[in-house]
């Protein structure tokens, strides 16, 4: 892949579920000035939701970084979600579909991975939990990177 | 602050509270001249004057009490719903916090030069210290029209919240025995706990044996809203009712296969229209096309 560019396009404040309102809000209007799809764009969108919500619920509040990529051929975003939480003991397991530890499906984080063309996750008990999704719009190499 | 002091700094407030007190008709006047001030209070001169006057008044108060550092002085409570609207008339006519805090801070040299002028008369004694006692007063005043536009402000959100929370899930009657809701928005828990709690209601009192559910109005449906989806079905499906889900949208339909839901136990429409003639052709009802069996006007 050739030299990847990014620019900071805002850091928001995880906090409550207004906050998820206004990060749904943020990453579809980033999404759609870089030229995601329609389909693209309502993907990302709820990836951007599920993990949010993880944040919140699971990390107890965080935020949410997003910086928009250039790789030469093709734009994309990148999405980073932080929080101070308890962290993730068996990511394995988390990542299986059906396992919740809260009153949810067990969908959000093995769905936000298969919504997105990058997924990776930064986490250690005690020491907070770091979730990175990157999302190219149409036509660009996705490259399926499953880093830990 | 050593004790000394502290009497001092509370003799000092007490001379600018009579200060206050005493010019208290002078500084409505110059007040009344001050861009808070006349911007707000537009309808007489008089009016101004006495809005001035009240806000003279309670500053006297607070001074008088020594509580010149007190946010919270109670010296404050009667003017309180008056700078309230004063800040939100401001901030309505595009006025910035910054903006606000600065104008309040303009009232503080007419008022200075006042009580310059009034101590000279007088012996001219610890001018400064009163002065000092003075601006420290007006900076409390511009923290409690700030806090006050603040809290102003929370509550109209809150209001708003709480308004959107209600208004906007109306359940219609279709067709004897089928009811919709459009659903339109986020659906967090506590709108999906109205959307439930409306639409059994209306299962009971419509007598409704279908009752469709249109998200064409939701942007997102993640899993939380898939869940309160399914929850909401289940529940109607208790009571006698089958949901149909309508308004699915082609990107939402990949999202929720890529989410890994699975809404094979509820039946779902692309459109609303569709849901209803699902739901009436369940009911045994037949819509006639008047056109294909020649038939006359109505």
């Amino acid at each position: 892949m050739t030299e990847t560019s990014g620019r900071l396009a805002a850091c928001l404040p995880i906090r409550s579920d207004m906050d998820l309102a206004w990060v749904r809000q943020h990453v579809r209007q980033a999404a759609a000035e870089i030229g995601f799809g329609l389909v693209e764009q309502t993907k990302l969108i709820t990836a951007a939701s599920e993990l949010a919500r993880n944040t919140l619920v699971h990390g107890g509040g965080g935020q949410v970084e997003s910086v928009v990529l250039d790789n030469g051929r093709a734009r994309g975003l990148r999405l980073t979600f932080t929080d101070a939480g308890p962290g993730i003991a068996d990511v394995e397991r988390a990542l299986t579909d059906g396992y919740t530890s809260g009153g949810g499906l067990g969908l959000g984080l093995g769905g936000a991975r298969r919504l997105v063309h990058e997924f990776s996750i930064d986490t250690r008990p005690g020491h907070g939990t770091c979730v990175t999704v990157v999302c190219w719009a149409a036509g660009a190499p996705r490259p399926r990177k499953e880093a830990r | 602050m050593t004790e000394e002091s502290a009497t001092n700094r509370g003799a000092s407030a007490r001379v600018v509270g009579d200060f206050l007190q005493r010019r208290r008709e002078q500084i409505s006047q110059r007040w009344a001249d001050e861009t808070l001030f006349r911007t707000v209070f537009t309808v007489s001169r008089d009016e101004t004057v006495e809005a001035a006057g009240a806000l003279v008044e309670a500053l006297a108060v607070v001074a008088a009490t020594g509580r010149i550092e007190d946010v919270q002085a109670p010296g404050f409570a009667g003017v309180r719903e008056q700078l309230a609207r004063m800040a939100a008339s401001r901030a309505r006519a595009g006025a910035t916090p910054a903006r606000i805090a600065d104008e309040v801070a303009a009232l503080h040299p007419s008022i200075s030069e006042l009580l310059t002028a009034d101590l000279a008369e007088a012996d001219g004694e610890g001018t400064g210290a009163h002065q000092v006692t003075l601006a420290v007063l007006l900076g409390t005043l511009r923290l409690v029209v700030m806090e006050t536009a603040l809290s102003a402000g929370e509550d109209i959100i809150e209001r708003q919240r709480l308004q959107l929370l209600e208004v906007a899930i109306p359940v219609i009657k279709l067709w004897t025995g089928i009811v919709a809701v459009p659903l339109i928005g986020t659906l967090d828990s506590a709108r999906s706990q109205v959307v439930m709690e409306s639409l059994l209601e209306a299962v009971v009192t419509q007598q409704a044996r279908y009752a469709i559910l249109d998200i064409t109005g939701v942007p997102t449906v993640d899993s939380l809203v898939a869940q309160h989806l399914m929850k909401t079905v289940a529940a109607a499906r208790l009571m006698g009712a089958e949901c149909i889900v309508s308004g699915i949208r082609p990107a939402i339909a990949q999202t929720i296969v890529h989410l890994g839901i699975d809404l094979g136990s509820v039946v779902t429409r692309a459109s609303l229209a569709d849901a209803l003639a699902y739901a009436l052709h369940q009911l045994g009802a037949v819509i006639v096309d008047r056109a294909a069996t020649g038939g006359g006007p109505r």
